[in-house]
């Protein structure tokens, strides 16, 4: 492992990839920022940019995007009432009011120490725990992967719908079937293209990325933009007050980070959990275990009710990496865009990953961590400046996310179709995010359709058609066990809630 | 059955997957692969299945959390002019180049979002593309088509 390390260091510490997480800490806290433009939004529109790079850099420059952006999103949350993504809603439960009292740049300030602390021991565990989940995951068959991505697609199905896991599981296979248009990967026989020829490679990860988060967000901001219920109440972004913390403060702050941070990072390895659910779990757990004084403070501007979503969003995104670089399965809608990028740089993630590239495996784990450093130096002093990027106005703001959109489908394919094609799945995607049919699990199954029918394909083989494949090993029942109990206490939630 | 917009949507979607279904039992196979436990249509024809059933239970299934969208509130009209323009910029893109036709559309874009600060348009539009397609082009080395600006000998 300190070889690994050592490599990781090598190659992270480089001037160019240093650059690359300052760049990507720095556009992602901007992007992140913008209420509706998230993490996913924010590294799509950096791949046509990495295209130019080799694969640890372009991941590294994706990396410190994922950061900035989770960062970017707590300042809107705090400053704004309005959370640039669903990680940091938990956020704006006590740093919106803390805002609201004058206390803007020590609820900022707080937010960074949290998530620099938060991000540092999920780095941490994330070093110790990746390589042996590698070696494990090296006896996983084909029906074990089957039932794992079955698993990952249902968690997310499960935990990002909002109460709609219908509409969500919809959105699933919607991605399944996109993903299988094309030529069959093992005959070559062509699938519904409909003899169009611009069809027969299948319709590109990037696009796909592209309609559904930037250019469908884009839309959607213009549609809403007169909805009163979407408008922002403001803050002043002119008096964010003094970002110093008391020593009262940080002795609140020391007690919550480390359990923060635990749940965090164990949330952010379960398939499809992610960052939006440690955060909302990390807030409650920390309201249970603090005195009845501090208790009546959550949602007043608490410390600890700040600092424990902060610590467990981030601590979940270094989560969220263990299954995608050790399983080669994303764990969540931002990762999983991460491993189509990868996919498209020719390095295929799993197991077998930290054996065959470890300079890339250890980078992006060595690049968390300078990463996490390069936020705090960057973001601490650039508070007050930063906050005014919140005054863009959409005007501006839409058109660019457009060109960006069809700059990365044109750079890729020099094709006028691929060009209707995105816009056509964009106004589709707007339309149905009007309705709660949520695009992270849409992206997840387009991600993983290609894995799923070959290792579907493998299995039924190997057991002569037989669907026993999915109750002989321990492994694999397990793991749909898993599933039906996500799927049983989801519906049990559902029908609860609607009596 | 309350018909609301979701359930349209599903319905849509339900004739949708029924049509997929339909194409994948249409995919030819190689003739010894037809009777083999998995071909090429295998896995659309349970994908189509699945539509199906998951659209089909959204359909019949009650609906207590119907989402009700004000469509007065929403801009359909510059959304609309917006794809308009984008699908114009993906029209001309190849033929006239990314230079002219990037900057006429964020230029374009700007203006029917009711913008009228001029010099501020002009900088993010035309400057602002230049020095992109600097970064992509001279920087990393991504190849840009530009005939227009091939016509003119500024590219090579």
């Amino acid at each position: 492992m300190i070889e690994g390390i050592l490599i990781g260091l090598t190659t992270a510490l480089t001037i160019q990839n240093i650059l690359m997480v300052m760049i990507g800490c720095f556009f992602g806290t901007i992007i992140g920022m913008l209420p509706g433009l998230g993490p996913m939004t924010a590294i799509a529109l950096m791949i046509p940019i990495t295209y130019g790079f080799d694969p640890a850099t372009g991941l590294i420059l994706m990396a410190g995007v994922y950061y900035g952006a989770v960062f970017g999103g707590s300042t809107s949350s705090i400053l704004l009432n309005a959370p640039g993504v669903p990680g940091t809603v938990a956020t704006s439960f006590d740093g919106y009011p803390m805002a609201q009292q004058g206390k803007a740049g020590k609820a900022l300030a707080i937010a960074a120490w949290s998530s620099f602390a938060g991000g540092t021991l999920s780095a941490i565990y994330l070093l110790f725990m990746a390589p042996s989940l590698s070696k494990v995951s090296l006896s996983f068959r084909s029906p074990d992967y089957f039932a794992l991505m079955i698993l990952g697609l249902t968690a997310i199905a499960a935990f990002s719908s909002k109460g709609q896991f219908l509409k969500a599981m919809m959105m699933v296979v919607l991605g399944l079937m996109l993903a299988s248009v094309g030529q069959d990967s093992l005959s070559d026989i062509t699938r519904f293209t409909f003899n169009n020829m611009n069809l027969t490679d299948g319709i590109s990860f990037v696009l796909v990325v592209m309609a559904t988060f930037a250019m469908s967000e884009a839309l959607t901001i213009i549609l809403k933009r007169n909805d009163p219920t979407s408008a922002a109440k403001q803050v002043s972004l002119t008096e964010l007050g003094s970002i110093k913390i008391n020593k009262e403060e940080r002795a609140k702050m020391y007690k919550t980070i480390p359990r923060s941070s635990v749940i965090g990072f164990l949330i952010g390895v379960l398939p499809g959990a992610g960052a939006t659910i440690a955060s909302f779990l990390a807030y409650g757990m920390e309201r249970n275990v603090v005195s009845d004084e501090e208790k009546e403070k959550f949602g007043k501007g608490s410390v600890n009710g700040l600092s424990a979503p902060e610590t467990a969003n981030n601590a979940a995104c270094s989560g969220s990496f263990v299954p995608m670089l050790t399983l080669g399965i994303p764990g969540s809608g931002t990762t999983a865009v991460m491993l189509g990028a990868l996919l498209g740089f020719g390095v295929q993630p799993g197991p077998r990953l930290y054996m065959t590239n470890p300079e890339i495996f250890w980078s992006i784990i060595m690049s968390m961590y300078i990463g996490m450093v390069i936020l705090l130096i960057l973001n601490l002093p650039l508070i007050p400046y930063i906050a005014r990027i919140l005054a863009v106005p959409k005007n501006y703001l839409i058109p660019l996310i457009l060109f960006f959109s069809v700059t990365g489908i044109y750079v890729m394919s020099f094709n006028n179709f691929d060009i209707y094609l995105m816009i056509g799945i964009a106004v589709v995607a707007t339309y149905l995010r009007l309705y709660d049919f949520p695009m992270p699990p849409l992206i997840l199954a387009f991600v993983l359709g290609g894995l799923m029918e070959e290792n579907l394909r493998r299995s039924l083989l190997l057991s002569n058609g037989s669907w026993e494949f999915l109750w002989d090993r321990t492994l694999t029942a397990c793991i749909l066990a898993t599933t039906i109990l996500i799927v049983v206490w989801h519906i049990y939630k559902t029908f609860k809630k609607n009596n | 059955m309350n018909i609301n917009t979701t359930k349209i949507i599903s319905l849509l979607f339900f004739i949708f997957s029924a049509f997929y279904l339909y194409t994948a039992y249409q995919i030819q196979v190689f003739a010894f692969d037809e009777n083999a436990p998995f071909n090429a249509r295998t896995f659309p024809i349970y994908l189509g299945y699945a539509g199906l059933f998951f659209s089909g239970l959204k359909l019949i299934l009650p609906d207590p959390n119907t989402i009700k969208v004000e469509h007065k509130n929403l801009e359909y009209k510059k959304t609309g002019i917006l794809v308009l323009i984008a699908i114009i910029y993906g029209a001309t893109i190849l033929k006239v180049g990314y230079f002219l036709t990037t900057s006429l559309f964020l230029f374009a874009s700007y203006y029917f979002l009711g913008e009228r600060r001029w010099i501020l348009m002009f900088i993010l539009s035309f400057p602002f593309v230049a020095a992109f397609m600097y970064l992509l082009h001279g920087v990393l080395n991504i190849y840009l088509r530009d005939p227009f600006l091939q016509s003119i000998g500024v590219m090579g």
